[in-house]
């Protein structure tokens, strides 16, 4: 077995999941594509398992698995987020999102008046 | 070149070929399917390098559950059912990055493996009894760590998605809200 097949296919992906990171508009791509970078690192630990004698036996499928667990966490609490954002805003454009809490509105949560939010959001917002 | 080469490549090319669609395709609900494909594919390749338990895992988690997620988060986001145009930004910062990012990578990891063999252990290698022997002696910690992890996972996203908790003010259903973190005080 030649270790390099599969660490080239693991950067290729990795680097394809920061295109898409870069790319993408939309959320729930964005988390897509956080996802092959996450596989990414799967690979590499599963095939350094194989090709790497370590002292302890399969630590790389170990932590491979608690990779797998710490995706399952990190995509519900995005999904969540996510939703949120889409109820706030009706939009989950990620390059809409204002970075600044609009200073002059007392914080209402949001979820009251998502227009009157959005409208003070927009005019504080940095970076367009 | 061994049969087992041959299957990492094929399936490489798969699990590459289903990536670039994901990251490029026009359809919210497609990118998801091809989701599927590039993690199958990787599942494949666990197989071929002997780790069986974390292949099923990965069958399990990912495609059974984390792509469900994604395409439930695709239909309550009302994503259109065709082709969207408004799915991407100005992609040459992106390209740069990202091809940076995985062309570095792969000298990298071709400069330090070359062409070298390594004879592959065989079946059993990660078995779910010999996974389970280090996790319970060498990485109980950590293990212990990740279930609480998970736990404030579960916790966080229940509060993030419920709209009554942790709110000041009336929710948006005009019920009064039960506000825990303020006492109900605003």
């Amino acid at each position: 077995m030649r270790p390099v097949i599969p660490y080239v296919t693991a950067a290729l992906l990795f680097g394809l999941g920061v295109y898409g990171v870069l790319r993408r508009r939309n959320a729930v791509l964005v988390l897509m594509a956080v996802e092959l970078m996450l596989n990414a690192v799967n690979l590499i630990l599963v095939t350094a398992d194989t090709a790497v004698r370590a002292v302890l036996p399969h630590s790389g499928q170990v932590f491979a698995l608690f990779v797998i667990v710490l995706a399952a966490a990190e995509i519900g609490v995005g999904l969540a987020i996510v939703l949120q954002l889409y109820r706030l805003r009706a939009s989950v454009a990620v390059d809409e999102v204002p970075l600044t809490e609009p200073a002059e509105s007392p914080r209402t949560g949001g979820a009251p008046e998502p227009a009157a939010v959005s409208a003070a959001g927009r005019d504080t917002e940095v970076g367009r | 070149m061994t049969g087992a080469d041959v299957l990492l490549l094929a399936l490489g090319a798969v699990a590459v070929g289903a990536g670039v669609l994901v990251v490029t395709t026009k359809h919210l609900v497609r990118a998801g399917l091809y989701l599927v494909v590039c993690l199958g594919a990787l599942a494949g390749d666990y197989l071929v390098l002997g780790a069986e338990l974390v292949a099923w895992v990965q069958v399990l988690i990912y495609v059974g559950a984390v792509v469900v997620l994604l395409l439930f988060a695709v239909m309550l986001t009302r994503a259109p059912i065709g082709a969207s145009d408004d799915l991407d930004r100005p992609g040459w910062p992106a390209a740069l990055i990202g091809g940076g990012a995985g062309l570095g990578l792969t000298v990298l990891l071709v400069d330090a493996y070359r062409w070298s063999t390594v004879e592959l252990t065989g079946a059993g290698a990660g078995t779910a009894e010999r996974l389970g022997e280090q996790i319970f002696r060498s990485w109980v910690l950590p293990f212990e760590v990740l279930s609480v992890l998970l736990l404030s996972a579960l916790v966080g996203a229940v509060v993030l998605s419920r709209p009554d908790i942790g709110r000041p003010g009336p929710a948006p259903d005009g019920v009064p809200s039960q506000d825990v973190d303020s006492g109900g005080r605003r």
